[in-house]
């Protein structure tokens, strides 16, 4: 590695590579960390990559994220590269696949939804009708959700 | 079977419950009695005002010899908190099946979510209305021979109705030319005319009424909805735009038909009800041999061939 490692190597936990400059913030806010919980996190914005220019880095130790964790990232972060890291090697590598359907992830921006009233049971549904162009809509008003109002509405 | 946009029929569905209310007509209008609905119950659930739609739920599950459940917004659980999920629990056991009008979109396939009855949507906030859409078809059917390829121009407030979101997907399906005429704050919302281009169809959106009537096979008009304008003073920028009067018809096609789902508030001069091209109050009792045939979809139950 010719570039110097900015934050050393973590024993165990998840590595969160090459996410696009800048959205690491949000990353850690689709995951819910909050530094609530007290294993370290070491967060790395704006370095040089020779992959894509410049990135941010995410460092989660002594936590390893779920596929289903993962694939929230795909609305900001959809080519990060994931390792599973146990004893300081990589023991799994993760792809983040963007599904069909956004279960309780984000409610419905529009403010005439049905989903609006918090006293409604049922989950927050967003659909992916279309990945590229990304196209997302609500289940229920069918309304289209852009990202930013998407991350504006997280659960 | 749950109808809660036009997406949930294909275009072999629509037209095959055309054919079923095409069957229903006598039972419709009266002139034949056959109880196929006899024992089953029907709950019209308003969270909204209506009275076509409501009414004419109520008299088609009653000329089929079945029965009719009213809620009402006023005085039931739901003034006191009542979520529409535990609404909906409760009708579940109560009816066979229902059919929900309710100020928040998106509230019909929610309650078709919650529960296992069918599930009709009649109307939820400015979304969908496909039930109107059915009996606009039949109608348009009725007057012109077909639904296909046809040149129509929708009127008034395309931002807000319902109405006239549902019947422009479906007339998108059928191949129509549609001529959008809406003052600039009421136009179509951009993410449904994208759909409708995206499945073929030619779009034009004006603000002139007259100059795009002449071509047109059906003209329908909308009523700019007061209740829809978060603001009144925005309403009585656009109320009243656009009316037509028998004068403006001396160019049309001679079977131009005019249609509204009403209420009219001044969208259609009185001085046209007596011509040829007054569709309106047709278009309002075909709702009910449309509304018979879903209903009878809905419930798994075949229409005979020949009803006498």
């Amino acid at each position: 590695m010719s570039e110097m490692r900015r934050v050393s190597a973590i024993c165990n936990g998840t590595v969160i590579d090459h996410i696009p400059s800048g959205s690491a913030v949000q990353v850690m806010r689709m995951l819910h960390i909050d530094g609530s919980h007290s294993n370290p996190i070491s967060l790395v914005m704006n370095v040089p990559s020779s992959k894509v220019g410049s990135k941010d880095v995410l460092k989660i130790e002594d936590r390893e994220l779920s596929q289903e964790e993962l694939d929230r990232l795909a609305l900001i972060a959809p080519s990060a590269s994931i390792a599973i890291i146990r004893n300081y090697g990589v023991a799994e590598k993760r792809q983040i696949e963007l599904g069909s359907e956004l279960v309780n992830i984000a409610r419905c921006s529009f403010f005439n939804c049905i989903t609006q009233n918090p006293n409604e049971p049922l989950p927050h549904r967003l659909q992916v009708v279309s990945q590229d162009p990304l196209e997302i809509r609500c289940a229920y008003c069918g309304r289209a959700q852009s990202v930013g109002e998407i991350i504006e509405s997280l659960i | 079977m749950d109808l809660i946009t036009m997406d949930d029929l294909t275009n072999e569905e629509a037209i095959s419950l055309l054919d079923d209310a095409e069957r229903l007509l006598p039972i419709a209008r009266g002139d034949a009695y056959l109880p196929l609905l006899k024992g089953k119950v029907l709950a019209n659930l308003f969270f909204e005002n209506s009275t076509r739609t409501r009414l004419s739920f109520e008299t088609s599950m009653k000329r089929l010899g079945g029965e009719v459940l009213n809620l009402s917004e006023v005085g039931s659980s739901v003034k006191k908190g009542e979520t529409l999920y535990d609404t909906m629990q409760m009708i579940d056991g109560y009816a066979d099946v229902a059919v929900i009008r309710h100020p928040r979109q998106g509230a019909a396939q929610y309650a078709a979510d919650a529960v296992q009855i069918p599930i009709m949507n009649a109307g939820d906030g400015a979304g969908n209305h496909p039930t109107q859409t059915l009996l606009d078809l039949f109608t348009i059917r009725q007057g012109q021979g077909k639904i296909d390829g046809l040149n129509v121009v929708m009127v008034g407030d395309l931002r807000y109705g319902r109405t006239a979101h549902s019947l422009s997907h479906a007339l998108s399906r059928f191949g129509a030319s549609l001529t959008l005429v809406s003052p600039e704050p009421l136009k179509m919302p951009s993410e449904i005319v994208r759909d409708l281009k995206s499945s073929g169809c030619h779009i034009e959106e004006s603000e002139d009424l007259l100059p795009a009537i002449s071509s047109a096979d059906v003209v329908y008009m909308t009523r700019i909805q007061r209740e829809r304008f978060p603001d009144e003073a925005e309403y009585e920028k656009v109320a009243g735009i656009y009316t037509l009067k028998a004068e403006d018809l001396r160019s049309v096609q001679s079977d131009m038909m005019i249609m509204h789902p009403l209420p009219r508030v001044n969208e259609i001069h009185p001085s046209i009800d007596a011509t040829s091209h007054a569709w309106y109050f047709k278009q309002a009792f075909n709702g009910v041999p449309t509304r018979m045939a879903l209903l009878c979809r809905s419930l798994g139950i075949d229409i005979p061939e020949a009803i006498v």
